[in-house]
């Protein structure tokens, strides 16, 4: 099969007495034997007697050591009761409490290998393997035996029956996923909800976390506002994270001549130099909002993917694809600032359907909750044709869901 | 996940609003004797977990112990890694903290670029929109019963595959294929394994008493709005971390009508291959060597050098991804730019690998050579002897056949031969095997034979 | 030894080191005490003196960048309508005078005494009306908190939730909180140091900025309860730990568990 460095033939194709198929491998006929086991060398607490009742008291010692480990674990617990408002008192309970049960566990190990090692008869031994793989006897008789059953069923042979039996196999456990719809309420299209946010025309911007609303003259070249919308703060409580998960919103300013506008109407989204931008990311959706005061560039700390202000947060570097959507903003006649409608494009990360308009659908309510659809179960909409008409239907007049359960 | 008002010990949490899981875990950490210890024991001992899988599992692999007949067993062996991962990944994300909060929040991101359905397993996922109120629930249930039992039964699995099969064994004198030597599992190897328990039980004990982690309380409650600088996942999930971040810029496209996100499908499916990769391999291995027999004595690394160096390959692949997910943490602390960082391990992902395993091959080749002269010139003394003519030659002294077995052991590869099948063709998959084979085998040392050995031994007694 | 070759008086063995002790406890008495700043003692930033000394201190040690009056130059920026807050914090922490001029500007030991830097910010303050250097009551006291959840939605996403700070872009970084005195913590929110966004008292209210303060204090007086915080930087330093000591020293423990008893 195969020389060997030297260019001799004196390798043969041997097949090993398993009767295994060598393969690449390479058994040459002039190989050296197995020398057989070393002599035992003796370990010196076998030599020395004074060594072996040394490590036997150190054992014992280590044993004792891992009780007093144990006790003292306990007395930790007792001793350093936590007091209110205390951390330091966390700190040293925490600190006595684990290091003395550490030394209880490391003591029995140490005693446990010790013992093992040093003091246990260091006798090793020698077992036989039998072959994993059957005897060639056993082998052809379990193919004689599927042959048979084989035969008798006439799996191979009706096929009609053998399809009808994987159909109703195949077909059995798609109930059960099925049901897994309902991990996720029945009346709400994801796709939908991902294309709009609470934003609407009239919302005031208010501070993140208070609710406060935000005066144009308030923010200053350099400042940075985290906001939120009017109203968030007074939403239910289950709903409040889902909203401001796509309606945080960052608000800077600069100066108008150092913002770069592709379109009058971008510009237009702006006021005076105050510029307000999606904080979720485009990437996979981490809040942006590390914003540097003098390069005007904002930065995802999840996987640094960097947005330039000045350029209607384009991309700069990173993994994000797309630039971060600006809410179009203007002021009230009392000076807060207002945005004039909701994003005009699905803010956070990509997702399948996102370039799918809902063209024929009407804006929203102010409420999440009511903005519901109904649909049939399973209605995918990537399925459907771009057009929205037959998924919207809400109810206009009551402003209320009805809900498919 | 009803909100709650936080009224426990931890004074700059007093008040917020969080939910009960964040909550409770405060509790634990400042109300609970001992629940901080608790905490942390559960969690150091998490990343060890991961990381003794891994290192396990490179053993393994460096030395070839997932041969016949113990494919399956590498096969469930992986699939713990992955569930291991998972566990993880659910209970870092139970205390509905900030970072992990986020974590999830890059989950449903990612999940949501997967076409066609990714909207759909979201929504599923979340319960509707991200964050709902369903997720903390649902990882908990998957932490604590669903994962736990797989990973039990996989274990069960494993371990009785451990003792069908008998453990592998190095190569050694007295050792073969036909026999296993060594303590038996009683006494002495139970009293070494138990107090390896008791040793590695203790050593998180004593990391866990004395080393902050996970403090949730910095974090505070998950809110979409907030964000730490120094967002990471837990260690094991960095490498899909790095991934991600490792993407350059820019890489969507609308097609057909719909958002193909190639900056999320591409680091995916790169990680879904890498670990598809490490799972076949056996069977890879298998396939090109064509060898049936079972193998119960290891493989030293060095003799197995392409294996090594593509599992050396394999290690800087996933190194380099890991060190992505860092890259911020690395511009600060080394003064660097994170643009630089992420720009360097770019191209370290391509090249790295390629660069390691040329060095990895060519190391092991050399250290084979150095067997082969030793058993065949045998070791330095560093006795200097002054020959008559005045020639000085430093002493060497012949390997004791003990010694000398280990070193001529092991098992010898030689590429396959194209040879036409019984029908008289030979098959493109013939081919690429022959290929692949010579890939493997076609740079080997052989082990010296005992003619070899004579000759050398007639030669240096000159 | 000998009694009668022993040494007394100034002949004595130890009479060499007591000479040395005297004369560094003289030295440095003397040093401290002809250096001893007036750190306590409040300046008071509209008296024309302390303006005086600041313009001459500003002359000799920002001018050359900042512009004569202060108007600027190419290498530093117009300092007129920066406040007092502005030069107590960047001198104040040693930022300034920068080393060179860039997006950066480290922390580094304090160039000038306490009465100086005042006087600085006097002049400074003079040019034109700012934000002033806040007073001990805004600094202290506090609501822990509010404070946190302030500068968890404000300030994290840059300095670090624990404030272990973070990368910026292009080699820039937001320093660390740790013993960053709490009157620079307030002038820094307030003034906007470099590409730090400025939160007026309109973003952050001065309650805002007190809370925010009592929150960083907390945590530096309060260390970790869980032990050592390993720079508090997260999974990275918790992971690189384990690693190394945990994973490396029971890879120690099985080497020993493994080898044959001697």
């Amino acid at each position: 099969m195969a020389t060997n460095e030297h260019g001799s033939s004196d390798v043969v194709p041997v097949t090993p007495s398993s009767g295994a198929v060598v393969g690449t491998g390479v058994v040459p006929a002039d190989a050296f034997e197995n020398p057989g086991l070393p002599p035992h060398r003796p370990r010196v607490t076998d030599l020395d007697p004074k060594k072996k009742k040394r490590a036997a008291r150190f054992i014992v010692a280590m044993f004792w050591l891992s009780v007093l480990g144990s006790v003292s674990a306990i007395f930790a617990y007792m001793f350093y009761p936590i007091e209110d408002g205390s951390i330091s008192s966390v700190r040293l309970n925490t600190l006595f409490v684990g290091l003395s049960i550490a030394l209880s566990l490391l003591a029995i190990g140490i005693a446990a290998v010790h013992w093992g090692k040093a003091v246990m008869a260091d006798k090793e031994g020698v077992d036989e393997r039998h072959p994993v793989r059957g005897t060639a006897a056993t082998r052809s008789r379990a193919v004689e035996i599927f042959k048979e059953a084989d035969e008798e069923s006439g799996f191979s042979r009706r096929t009609l029956i053998r399809g009808g039996l994987i159909a109703s196999l195949v077909a059995f456990p798609l109930p059960a996923i099925a049901l897994f719809r309902g991990l996720a309420p029945m009346d709400v299209d994801p796709n939908t909800e991902l294309k709009h946010t609470m934003w609407k025309k009239g919302l005031r911007l208010t501070q993140d976390p208070t609710g406060t609303p935000i005066k144009a003259a308030d923010v200053t070249i350099g400042s940075a506002f985290q906001v939120i919308p009017e109203g968030l703060v007074d939403l239910p409580e289950h709903e409040k994270l889902d909203a401001k998960a796509k309606a945080a919103v960052l608000l800077v300013r600069l100066k108008p001549e150092d913002l770069h506008w592709t379109s009058k109407e971008r510009e237009s989204w702006s006021y005076d130099g105050i510029v307000a931008y999606s904080k979720i990311c485009t990437h996979v959706g981490c809040p942006v909002a590390l914003y540097e005061q003098q390069t005007h560039h904002l930065l995802c700390p999840c996987h640094q993917s960097q947005f330039d202000i000045a350029n209607e947060c384009k991309v700069i570097f990173g993994p994000a694809a797309r630039p971060l959507p600006q809410l179009p903003i203007t002021v009230d006649s009392e000076g807060y600032l207002v945005a004039t409608s909701d994003f005009t494009q699905p803010v956070g990360p990509s997702f399948w359907e996102r370039s799918t308009t809902c063209a024929s659908h009407p804006h929203h309510r102010k409420r999440v909750s009511s903005h519901l659809h109904r649909t049939t179960w399973m209605s995918a909409p990537a399925f459907q044709a771009p057009s929205r008409s037959s998924v919207a239907r809400s109810s206009p007049t009551t402003g209320r869901s009805s809900s498919v359960r | 996940m009803t909100p709650v008002e936080y009224a426990g010990s931890y004074v700059p949490l007093r008040g917020v609003e969080m939910s009960a899981a964040m909550s409770s875990t405060l509790d634990i950490s400042f109300d609970i004797r001992g629940g901080l210890l608790m905490r942390q024991i559960h969690h150091w001992a998490a990343l060890l977990f991961v990381a003794a899988i891994g290192l396990h599992m490179l053993r393994v692999f460096f030395t070839g112990a997932f041969r016949k007949p113990r494919e399956l067993n590498w096969a469930i062996g992986f699939v713990l890694f992955v569930l291991a991962m998972a566990e993880g990944f659910t209970g870092y994300s139970l205390p509905d903290d900030l970072l992990s909060g986020n974590g999830l929040r890059i989950i449903d991101g990612m999940l949501n670029a997967v076409p066609v359905v990714g909207t759909w397993i979201t929504f599923l996922l979340f319960g509707g929109e991200f964050p709902g109120n369903d997720i903390v629930g649902r990882l908990y249930t998957l932490h604590i019963l669903l994962l736990p039992a797989m990973v039990l039964i996989f274990i069960v699995l494993h371990l009785m595959f451990v003792v069908i099969h008998k453990h592998t064994q190095y190569p050694g004198p007295g050792k073969t294929e036909q026999n296993v030597v060594g303590y038996p599992v009683l006494p002495v190897y139970a009293a070494k394994a138990g107090g390896f328990f008791f040793l590695v039980f203790g050593v998180v004990a004593l990391i866990a008493a004395t080393v902050t982690i996970n403090p949730i309380w910095n974090y505070g409650p998950y809110d979409p709005s907030p964000v730490s600088a120094g967002t990471q996942p837990d260690w094991y999930i960095g490498f899909a971390d790095g991934a991600l971040r490792l993407m350059p810029p820019g890489l969507e496209t609308v097609w057909l009508g719909y958002t193909w996100s190639w900056n999320i499908l591409i680091p995916m499916l790169v990680l879904v291959v890498f670990l598809l990769l490490a799972f076949i391999y056996p069977y890879v291995e298998a396939w090109v060597t064509g060898d049936k027999r079972e193998h119960h004595l290891l493989d030293r690394p060095r003799n197995a050098p392409v294996r090594t160096a593509i599992g050396a390959a394999g290690v800087t692949f996933y190194a380099v991804l890991w060190a992505g997910a860092s890259s911020d943490i690395i511009a600060t602390h080394f003064k660097v730019t994170m643009e630089g960082v992420i720009n360097t391990l770019q191209a370290l992902l391509i090249l790295g690998p390629v660069i390691a395993f040329m060095i990895t091959k060519r190391v092991c080749l050399a250290l084979q050579k150095k067997d082969r002269e030793m058993v065949l010139h045998g070791f330095e003394t560093g006795r200097i002897v002054r020959l008559p003519g005045g020639e000085f030659v430093e002493v060497h002294e012949q390997l004791d056949e003990y010694t000398r077995w280990q070193l001529v052991s092991f098992n010898d590869n030689a590429p396959l031969q194209l040879k036409p099948n019984p029908l008289g063709k030979i098959t493109a998959s013939a081919r690429f095997r022959v290929a692949m084979s010579r890939f493997f085998f076609e740079d080997r040392i052989a082990p010296v034979s005992t003619k070899e050995y004579q000759a050398a031994l007639e030669h240096s007694s000159h | 030894m000998n009694r009668q070759n022993r040494k007394t008086g100034r002949r004595s063995p130890v009479a060499s080191v007591a000479l040395l002790l005297v004369g560094l406890l003289a030295t440095g008495g003397a040093y401290a005490a002809f250096t001893a700043s007036t750190a306590s003692a409040s300046v008071d930033l509209s008296s024309p003196e302390v303006i005086n000394q600041g313009q001459k201190l500003f002359a000799a040690n920002c001018a050359t960048c900042h512009g004569q009056q202060a108007q600027g130059t190419q290498n530093g920026p117009s300092l007129i309508g920066v406040g007092a807050a502005s030069v107590d914090f960047q001198v104040g922490t040693g930022r300034m005078p920068m080393q060179a001029s860039g997006p950066q500007a480290p922390s580094k030991p304090v160039q000038f005494e306490d009465a100086q830097i005042k006087a600085l910010a006097a002049y400074v303050a003079s040019l034109a009306p700012g934000p002033a250097i806040p007073s001990e009551s805004q600094i202290s006291g506090g609501d822990v908190a509010a404070g946190g959840e302030l500068f968890r939605i404000n300030c994290a996403m840059c300095h670090n939730v624990a404030g272990a700070g973070g990368a910026l872009t292009e080699g820039k970084y937001a320093p660390v909180l740790k013993g960053v005195a709490p009157v620079h913590v307030y002038e820094a929110m307030l003034t906007g140091p470099q590409n730090m966004p400025a939160f007026n008292d309109l973003n952050l209210t001065p309650e805002d900025k007190q809370n925010i303060i009592a929150y960083l204090q907390y945590n530096e007086q309060n260390p970790s309860a869980g032990g050592l915080e390993l720079g508090s930087l997260g999974p990275v330093s918790e992971g690189l730990f384990l690693w190394i000591f945990g994973l490396g020293g029971i890879v120690a423990l099985t080497v020993w568990i493994t080898a044959k008893s001697n």
